[in-house]
């Protein structure tokens, strides 16, 4: 049976990705370690404020993880969500798992919290890369219906790799915050289609801002994960003026291109429109050689 | 406040900063140290170009400068809200951003911010928020969102949530609030060149945030669910 | 969207072992619900949380319901629900409750 990453909730995410009865889970629900601020504004309050933490293995190898629920509060990031997750990161330092995995689904910064979840935030880009810093790899999926935007979308691109499927999102700023703020001449966020080609999993894998993409199956994404645990990590000085080099000539490439489609037209692709058709496999087989590897990645 | 009158009062023994459209760089002389500055100006907006030349400029010092101090100076209204910058993935050049001012910690570079205007979430996230000592001038707009904008999103009346600012820093903006959350470690007033010697002498490079947040009572929780992570079996 | 908090009480049930479980997510039209054991001299206790004001009457049926098909005791049953039909509650009550059961199924 196929599960569905996109339809599944954060637990059913965690039991089909880990080895069978080998989750742990720090701070459950029961310990109501929940939202004060939620509180005070006297809103609804879930029990893990919205974050499920804990340790496990993939294809036997010890993982830590952390798996937002984008159906609460679109997984938005709150004081005590963000702490679980920085949490994992740092018990990570100390405890040396072969990968700690991200599922993000999230808008970002809880706006009920601001403040606080802007910090948290912060303080989670951080965790990662102090985690990146102790060798252990952090590895991010994204293929939720809310996507991965806001100051997470910056968060995620500290992690050593991003697993992403077709449906999946990456940004910083949604699509209806530019067309509040810019007009629907600058940003239609109601044309799907332009969404998928700005910020879709297709579009970021052509471009380099993720590193794998997966069919929408739990199962794939657990084949993709399972393959990057256990390789250690490398954030160093020579692979970030790398990027650096990367990122100048995206610019120079593609600073002028008004749409996905002339991305692709530019990175070789004789029929761009037929891209959101293709299946992942096929898609995947044709991007070869037609996309912006990141090569400052360990492979 | 223009940002030259900031640049001269930390740097009144002399210093080469220069504007180059919104961007700020050069050098100023704190005591013995030469501080390398990077900034914006202009309440800028941060795309991808800047956010591509801040790091440029930080992997400079990183390579050139060995232990160069970096004193990033805040001025933004967050990232620019383009489809084109999205398109490019800002979210990537801003964490790239991130990820050189981490590396020039990681190679023993003291890491300062000081917001003297504005800075708005997704334009400091990157920048500011990564130092070592993150300061402001008390008079500096920091801030997530406008408490009507908010008001209008999170459906709460704009009435309850300036009333509730009045008890949490959790809300509204303000450098104040943020000092008391512990996303700020100072207000700088005064003699500002004094405050840039003595961030410089307590260089460490933990991420201090959640523990004064809690000291200073507008964070008390994230210290603690973070320990109890740490202590679960 | 203020929150309202109603609670309920059934005496009579039979002990019903089980390890904590939670089911749903707190998101609009729908609600978690968690069943944690609890001594309690055969009864079952409910909190709700919810943010749809002014339904007690439908809770209580719905809950009451819920307990004459089971006679679930010994279980503290706690709700956080953000606007849910009596129908889905129902539903993640009874997901609730056999996934509670299920003791074995879910750890090592």
């Amino acid at each position: 049976m196929i599960r569905s990453y996109y339809e599944s909730n954060a637990r059913a995410r965690i039991a089909g990705l880990l080895d069978a009865g080998s989750f742990d889970e720090w701070l459950p629900a029961a310990e109501r370690v929940t939202s004060p601020h939620l509180a005070t504004l006297e809103q609804p309050a879930a029990f893990d404020d919205g974050v499920i933490i804990g340790h496990g293995s993939i294809a036997g190898k010890k993982i830590f993880i952390a798996a937002q629920e984008g159906g609460f509060m679109g997984g938005a990031v709150g004081e005590v969500h963000g702490a679980k997750i920085v949490g994992v990161l740092e018990r990570a330092v100390r405890d040396h798992p072969a990968a700690v995995l991200l599922l993000l689904e999230t808008g970002g910064v809880r706006l009920q919290e601001a403040n606080a979840g802007l910090i948290a935030v912060s303080e989670v880009m951080r965790a990662i890369l102090s985690a990146r810093d102790a060798g252990v790899p952090v590895i991010v999926a994204i293929g939720g219906q809310y996507g991965c935007f806001g100051g997470m979308g910056i968060a995620a691109r500290c992690a050593s790799t991003i697993i992403m499927s077709e449906e999946g999102r990456l940004g910083l700023s949604g699509p209806e915050v530019i067309e509040t703020a810019r007009g629907v001449e600058e940003y239609d966020s109601r044309d799907r289609a332009l969404v998928w080609r700005t910020v879709g999993g297709k579009h970021r894998y052509l471009l380099g801002e993720c590193d794998a993409i997966v069919p929408d199956s739990i199962e794939a994404f657990q084949g993709e994960i399972a393959a990057c645990i256990g390789n250690g990590d490398n954030l160093t000085l020579a692979a970030l003026e790398q990027e650096h080099e990367l990122l100048a000539e995206r610019v120079q490439r593609f600073g002028e291109c008004k749409d996905g489609r002339d991305i692709w037209r530019k990175l070789g692709w004789p029929d761009p429109d037929a891209i959101a058709m293709m299946d992942n496999e096929e898609f995947v087989s044709a991007a070869k050689g037609h996309r912006v590897k990141n090569s400052a990645k360990v492979t | 406040m223009q940002w030259k009158t900031t640049i001269d009062k930390l740097f009144p023994s002399g210093h080469q900063v220069k504007q180059e459209g919104d961007l700020l760089l050069g050098e100023g002389s704190c005591g013995k140290h030469t501080i390398a500055v990077i900034g914006t100006t202009n309440h800028t907006e941060v795309g991808v170009e800047l956010a591509l030349a801040m790091a440029g400029e930080v992997l400079a010092v990183i390579r050139n400068e060995p232990g160069r101090p970096i004193l990033f100076m805040v001025d933004t209204s967050g990232q620019r809200l383009r489809h084109r910058d999205e398109m490019l993935g800002l979210n990537g050049y801003m964490a790239h951003l991130a990820k050189c001012v981490a590396m020039a910690r990681r190679w023993d570079h003291p890491i300062i911010s000081l917001v003297y205007e504005q800075a708005l979430s997704g334009g400091f996230l990157a920048n500011g928020m990564m130092a070592d000592v993150c300061a402001a001038l008390p008079e500096a707009e920091i801030r997530v969102m406008g408490l009507a904008a908010m008001a209008r999103v999170t459906r709460i009346s704009e009435e309850k949530l300036t009333q509730l600012s009045k008890s949490s820093p959790v809300f509204a903006p303000g450098a104040n609030n943020y000092l008391k959350m512990g996303g700020l470690d100072e207000l700088w007033e005064g003699d500002l060149s004094a405050c840039l010697s003595k961030a410089l002498e307590h260089f460490d490079a933990t991420d201090h945030r959640r523990v004064r947040g809690q000291e200073r009572g507008g964070r008390m929780m994230a210290d603690e669910v973070v320990k109890r992570v740490l202590a679960s079996s | 969207m203020t929150i309202e908090n109603l609670k309920y009480r059934f005496d009579g049930g039979k002990p019903t072992k089980g390890a904590t479980a939670i089911v749903g997510v707190l998101g609009s039209g729908n609600l978690e619900v968690m069943v944690e054991p609890a001594a309690l001299g055969g009864a079952c206790e409910i909190e709700v949380s919810t943010a749809a004001r002014g339904f007690d009457k439908i809770w209580h049926a719905v809950m009451k319901d819920f307990f004459e098909r089971h006679r679930a005791g010994d279980i503290r049953i706690s709700v956080n629900d953000a606007g849910a039909t009596p129908a889905i509650v129902s539903l993640r009550l009874d997901q609730a409750i056999e996934t509670y059961t299920a003791t074995g199924k879910e750890k090592k």
